[in-house]
């Protein structure tokens, strides 16, 4: 299993207030599944996300991915975790303003060590994969929403990551952009990228293969979204079922 | 994809660091300069001071090379310990007979001369002037460089028969009123009549220790001298070169005490010392004053400092969502934390930079005023390295506490900041 969360919860302390965002999530994830978490506002779905993405730590519980144990790495590790095998989408694009498409998109690169030529070139490599072959000098204030977020996309593919992460990938864009970022996350899982993605709308889980509904911090319902065995369509399996 | 981390991804991400904080600065231009001002303003000042005392430290130098960097004095002393520390007078004063044989006993030794110096008052008729009162002998000439510019020297019979004959400095010659051509004149100096033989040329003018007083001499024959006031004397000597001072003393030395029959193990009774250790003297000086004014500049390196310190903490605050986001993209905190020190030291060396061409214009201006006597003054490579080496030293000292700052966000916290 490529990722494994065991009774993970996520406590906020607000003053004196003590806020469970999550409440003992369990869940797998096999190589190539195409993951949607639903659920109302407020139920951790981000929280969820950022904790898959090495972003923050659970307050208990243990993750693994790929048999590593993550949940006792340092600051270091975890940094070059992410750097590594984790590939983050976020809602509001986080480009730098004042870097163009190709260096927002190296920019993992630089702190994976790479030289300047190998950067530059699978930058372009990995622009063209998102479309954006004619965008690459521009500065995110010179592009469409869609644009940003496909920069973002290869952003995140550039390290080839084990795990793409999206957190409501599509929560800034119009309908029709929408579509082409989740024509591009199908076009990404046929060539076996694994996804999880964050999203409110029916239309866009619909992209997915597997639904997680989540709810008060817990997950109520983790189902194939396909009637018909799990592993039909194109995904390369995956038992789903309910934790 | 799992990569070694080499010394190699350390120096790109230097390279890369060092990149980005010159994009950053040049970003920020108006409010990068005037934060270093306090650099600047510090490493211009530092370097001035340090350029104006090189030119200071060039001029005493001229000054002694032009009394004589090979001038020796042998001059009569109590030891500080021994049987003779308390001895009478008679036992510690040089006799003249003490220097006889002296050139061929001393071979690094070119010049000797017994000296006979004293004050006292040159007359004649109504006319009075003080003066000081020197009796040489004929090597004097070379060892001071100073020789007659009219008349003649003294010949060696009137040294021998202590003749009364004088040569004076062209000051006392218009003091007393005497005429302008006075060869052959007679002046009273100690109730006893002296015939004017020459004029001597006045002692070298001196950037730091004027004449004055010093050019009203009058010399006479060394023996004439002594016959008159029986001492005290005092030697002078030049050894063949600034080089052989040092053994030139240790010649005289040796060769002194054996004629002063001093027992091996008995402290000198005399002393014999180059003009170089007063140079010594003013070096010690000079390297007070710099550090004075290091210290002072020290201070507004510290001021400087804290500016550097402030304009990274809001750096930090104004980029924390980039931070964040470069967290989230795998920087480590190590990254962070050299990227803004680097910034910090980046924004110094700059600082540093303009203090250093400051500087080296208030240096050319200073050598440009003739009054201040500072034609000498340059900045030494060794003040520029300094210079530079403070900066980075105030950018990595003050900038490592916003630096650490930055590399402690939480990249979730510094993703959510506005
Ligand atoms: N930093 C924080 N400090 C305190 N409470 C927090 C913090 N972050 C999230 N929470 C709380 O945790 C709960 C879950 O938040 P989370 O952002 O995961 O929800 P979400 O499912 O992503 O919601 P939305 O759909 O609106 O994005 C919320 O009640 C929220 O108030
Ligand atoms: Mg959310």
């Amino acid at each position: 299993m490529m990722i494994r969360l065991e009774n993970v919860t996520k406590v906020y302390r607000v003053g004196v207030e003590r806020i469970h965002a999550l409440n003992g999530i369990s869940l797998e994830v096999a190589e190539n599944e195409y993951l949607a978490v639903m659920g109302p506002s407020g139920s951790g779905k981000s929280t969820l996300m950022n904790i898959l993405g090495c972003l923050d730590r659970p307050t208990s519980g243990t993750y693994q991915l790929d048999g590593k144990l993550l949940t006792r790495m340092g600051a270091g590790g975890l940094a070059s975790i992410r750097n590594q095998r984790i590939g983050f989408v976020f809602q509001s694009f986080e480009l730098l303003p004042r870097l163009n498409a190709l260096k927002n998109v190296e920019l993992p690169l630089i702190y994976s060590g790479l030289g300047w030529y190998s950067r530059r070139r699978r930058a372009r490599a990995v622009l063209e994969r998102v479309g954006l072959t004619g965008r690459m000098k521009h500065r995110p204030n010179q592009l469409s929403g869609g644009e940003k977020q496909r920069v973002a996309i290869a952003r995140a593919l550039i390290v080839n990551p084990r795990i793409l992460l999206a957190d409501e990938p599509t929560g800034n864009l119009d309908s029709r952009t929408s579509e082409e970022i989740l024509a591009l996350f199908d076009q990404l899982h046929r060539q076996g990228q694994t996804i999880i993605m964050v999203t409110h709308e029916e239309h866009v889980a619909g992209h997915s293969k597997r639904i997680v509904q989540m709810k008060d911090g817990r997950i109520w319902s983790d189902l194939p979204r396909h009637e018909g065995p799990p592993g039909s369509a194109d995904s390369a399996g995956g038992e789903g079922g309910s934790p | 994809m799992k990569l070694p981390r080499l010394p190699l991804a350390f120096v790109r991400l230097l390279i890369q660091s060092v990149f980005l904080a010159l994009g950053q600065i040049w970003a920020r231009k108006g409010r990068s300069v005037l934060t270093t001002i306090g650099i600047v303003i510090g490493v211009a000042s530092v370097t001035a001071v340090i350029a104006a005392l090189t030119g200071l430290r060039a001029n005493v130098l001229a000054d002694f090379e032009s009394i004589g960097a090979n001038k020796i004095f042998v001059i009569p002393d109590w030891p500080d310990h021994g049987p003779r520390q308390h001895a009478p007078w008679k036992e510690i004063m040089l006799w003249p007979e003490q220097f006889d044989g002296l050139l061929e006993h001393c071979p690094s030794v070119q010049h000797f001369s017994r000296i006979d110096h004293s004050g006292t008052t040159a007359r004649r008729g109504e006319d009075s002037l003080d003066v000081q009162l020197i009796g040489i002998e004929p090597p004097w000439h070379e060892i001071e460089n100073r020789f007659v510019t009219a008349g003649r020297p003294f010949t060696l019979i009137e040294h021998s028969a202590a003749r009364a004959v004088c040569l004076i400095t062209a000051q006392v010659r218009d003091k007393l009123r005497l005429d302008r051509d006075c060869i052959g004149q007679r002046i009273i100096l100690r109730n006893r009549s002296f015939r004017i033989v020459g004029i001597i040329e006045p002692a070298a003018a001196l950037g730091i220790f004027g004449g004055g007083q010093r050019s009203q001499e009058v010399f006479i024959p060394f023996r004439t001298s002594y016959k008159m006031s029986g001492g005290p004397i005092y030697g002078i000597a030049a050894s063949r070169s600034p080089e052989l001072s040092e053994e030139a003393q240790a010649e005289l030395r040796f060769f002194l005490r054996r004629q002063r029959r001093l027992q091996p193990g008995e402290p000198d009774t005399f002393r014999a010392e180059a003009i170089q250790k007063y140079i010594q003297a003013f070096m010690g000086m000079a390297i007070m004053i710099t550090l004075i004014a290091g210290g002072i500049v020290g201070i507004s390196l510290l001021v400087g400092g804290v500016g550097i310190m402030n304009i990274m903490l809001v750096s930090v605050s104004e980029r924390t969502r980039e931070i964040g986001l470069r967290k989230a993209v795998g920087a480590r905190p190590s990254a962070i934390l050299l990227q803004f020190l680097v910034e910090a030291v980046v924004l110094c060396l700059i600082g540093g930079l303009i203090g250093v061409l400051i500087g080296q214009g208030l240096t050319s201006a200073m050598a440009a005023i003739p009054q201040a006597k500072l034609h000498r003054a340059y900045i030494p490579m060794w003040a520029i390295g300094l210079s530079f080496g403070f900066s980075a030293l105030v950018g990595i000292v003050f900038g490592m506490f916003p630096a650490i700052k930055a590399a402690r966000l939480d990249p979730i916290e510094a993703l959510r900041h506005e």
